[in-house]
Order: structure tokens, then C-alpha cells, then sequence
């Protein structure tokens, strides 16, 4: 019969099982799975942050908490010292994609240099991030803490919400500065095990892809940071 | 079978970033960022309203988190699925946004200190 015959057909569309419908490898996928749950704490931390600016009457004008480059002037210089990070991270994500690019065509060598440029980029991010916090901490901004009465009137903002703004930035800055970090240690491990030639014996560099989208998305998240701390 | 099969491998490789590709995603991330500079350092408060401001700061956020995701990340290049997958869980947040706000301006309208 007819139908039999149509029920005795083995399916082999994408869903029909038996291979994976998505195509990536199974650790690529989970890394999307574990990237996907942390752009949800990401956005619930920023997303808090602005619903308090918005619940406040008053803000610190970011054009005069963010002024100085460390080491050059404390003053009259807004955005240039951020913008120089943010350089600096978009910069290690293009040298982790070319990482990729040299892992696809098996290149060890190739591979290996654009992971230490990689290593380098986040270190130097670090760095920059660890004096911002430095001036800022000088400043009188910590968790708990703000500067002086006369400090304030420049900011333009009540004690209240300067607080909210001190606890916010270094909380969410923190929590993004421990994803660089521990992006970079994970970085170093995959350059060691590139350069023991373990990506060579297995065949392929998917390893490099799979850190390489955790150290993205560390650029994404930071791209959304810099809007909502530095500019808006 | 195994998980790190070659079939899967050759599969994924057929749409790669080619090095003029990755290169020319930078330079668009690099002109997003210094346009977003200009209209920061350049265009006077008076010229240009808090919330027209805003909003091209936040447009242009969302295209650099574009070229971001979708080549560097190369989410362009994968299956149709996937990319609803990642990319239709991102309604919840949206969702969260317009709650959050909501409840920051009505706090704005009404608190007391």
C-alpha cells in the first residue's frame, strides 16, 4: 500500500534525528547556551541601572566623573581614556577572530601569535581599567562611598543618587573586568595547549572558536557598558 | 559516534571570515565608535535634544552589537534555528526593559526625597 510505504520512509529532514539539527559541535552550542544566560544577568544588572537613573532626580553628569586620562591630566578631558579601552577591546576582538581564521586553514604558528596579541589586548584593558579605578577610589567613589559635599555640586547630584551611581558602576565594571579576567586566563590555557600541538593532533582548531566567542562577547558587553556608563 | 565528528567540521567550514572580511567589520565598529565621539564632543547641548542624543547612542550600540554577533561571533553563518534560538530569548529582555523603566519613571513622579 501507498501509505505503508510512506510511513516505512526513513525522514531526513534536520529534526528527524540522528544527527545535529543546529550543525555546531556540542561544546560550540553550549558555549551559546552559557553566553546567552550570561547576556541575561548582564541586562538585569544594567537594565536596574536604568530604571534607577530613571527613578532619580538627579545623576552625576558622566562628562565630569569620567574627565581624566591617568598619568596625563586629572581634568577637561571627557571620554578620551575610555575610548581609548574600548579601542583597545575592539582591537583583541579582531585579533581573536584572526586567531580563528589561522585555525581554520591549521596554521600553529599564525594561530599562535594572534592569541598572544589577544593576551596582550586584555591585559592592557585590565590594566587601564585597574587605574580608572584607581582615580576614581582617589576621587572618593567606592562601594558605600562618595566624594565631598563641593565634589557633588560639580557632579550636579544628590548624595542619593551619586551613591546609587558609585555602587552601580563599580559593580557592573567589576563584574565585567572579572569576565576579561577570566577570558584571559582561559586564553592563556588555549595558547599553551596550541602551542603542545594539541589542536595539531586533534585535526582542528574548534577550541579557538569556542573561547573566541566568549572573549566577543566580553567586547559586546563592553560596547553596551560604554554606552550607558560613559555617553547616554 | 563520535562528538567531534568530521562531517560536522566540514560542514561549518564552508562559510569562514575571510581576513578582508575581518577587517572591514573592524573599521565599521571603529567609524560607529568615532561618530558616537563627535556627537558626544562636538554637537553642542543646545544643538541637539537629550533624547534625539540618546537615542542615536542607542541605535548605534545596537548596530555595533550587530556586526558584533553576527560576523566576529559568526552567528550570520549558522543554522536559520540557532540563530532564532539566541536571538528570539532576547524578547524577555526586552520585556524586562520596558517593566524596569516603567517602574523608574513612575518612582521618578512620586518619591518624596
Amino acid at each position: 500500500m501507498d501509505t505503508t510505504a510512506q510511513l516505512d520512509e526513513v525522514k531526513t529532514t534536520p529534526w528527524s534525528g540522528g544527527r545535529s539539527p543546529f550543525s555546531v559541535e556540542y561544546g560550540k552550542l553550549m558555549m551559546w547556551f552559557f553566553l546567552l544566560s550570561d547576556a541575561f544577568t548582564f541586562s538585569a544588572f544594567l537594565i536596574y541601572y536604568g530604571a534607577q537613573r530613571f527613578s532619580k532626580m538627579t545623576w552625576p553628569d558622566p562628562d565630569i566623573v569620567f574627565q581624566s586620562i591617568p598619568g596625563v591630566t586629572d581634568h577637561g578631558a571627557p571620554l578620551v581614556f575610555v575610548g581609548v579601552m574600548t579601542f583597545i577591546l575592539i582591537m583583541s576582538s579582531v585579533t581573536m577572530v584572526l586567531a580563528v581564521e589561522a585555525g581554520h586553514r591549521n596554521k600553529k604558528k599564525e594561530v599562535i601569535w594572534w592569541m598572544v596579541a589577544t593576551i596582550i589586548g586584555g591585559l592592557m584593558f585590565l590594566g587601564c581599567q585597574a587605574l580608572e579605578w584607581t582615580h576614581l577610589h582617589h576621587e572618593g567613589f567606592w562601594w558605600g562611598a562618595i566624594p565631598n559635599a563641593d565634589v557633588l555640586k560639580e557632579l550636579g547630584s544628590d548624595a542619593v543618587s551619586t551613591q546609587q551611581f558609585a555602587n552601580l558602576f563599580f559593580t557592573i565594571t567589576g563584574f565585567h573586568g572579572f569576565h576579561v579576567f577570566t577570558g584571559v586566563v582561559i586564553n592563556i590555557i588555549i595558547l599553551f595547549m596550541t602551542m603542545a600541538g594539541v589542536f595539531e593532533r586533534r585535526g582542528h582548531y574548534l577550541m579557538i572558536e569556542k573561547v573566541g566567542l566568549y572573549w566577543h562577547f566580553v567586547d559586546l558587553v563592553w560596547v553596551f557598558v560604554f554606552t550607558f556608563f560613559y555617553l547616554v | 559516534m563520535s562528538l567531534e565528528n568530521t562531517d560536522l567540521l566540514h560542514e561549518q567550514e564552508h562559510a569562514t571570515m575571510s581576513k578582508g572580511r575581518i577587517w572591514k567589520v573592524f573599521f565599521i565598529l571603529l567609524a560607529i565608535t568615532v561618530l558616537e565621539f563627535i556627537i558626544a564632543l562636538g554637537v553642542p547641548e543646545a544643538a541637539m535634544p537629550h533624547l534625539v542624543r540618546n537615542s542615536i547612542y542607542i541605535i548605534l550600540t545596537l548596530f555595533k552589537a550587530y556586526y558584533i554577533v553576527a560576523y566576529f561571533m559568526h552567528l550570520k553563518f549558522e543554522k536559520y534555528a540557532l540563530i532564532t534560538t539566541i536571538v528570539g530569548s532576547f524578547i524577555l529582555i526586552v520585556y524586562l526593559i520596558v517593566l524596569m523603566l516603567t517602574e523608574g519613571h513612575y518612582l521618578n513622579g512620586h518619591m518624596t526625597i
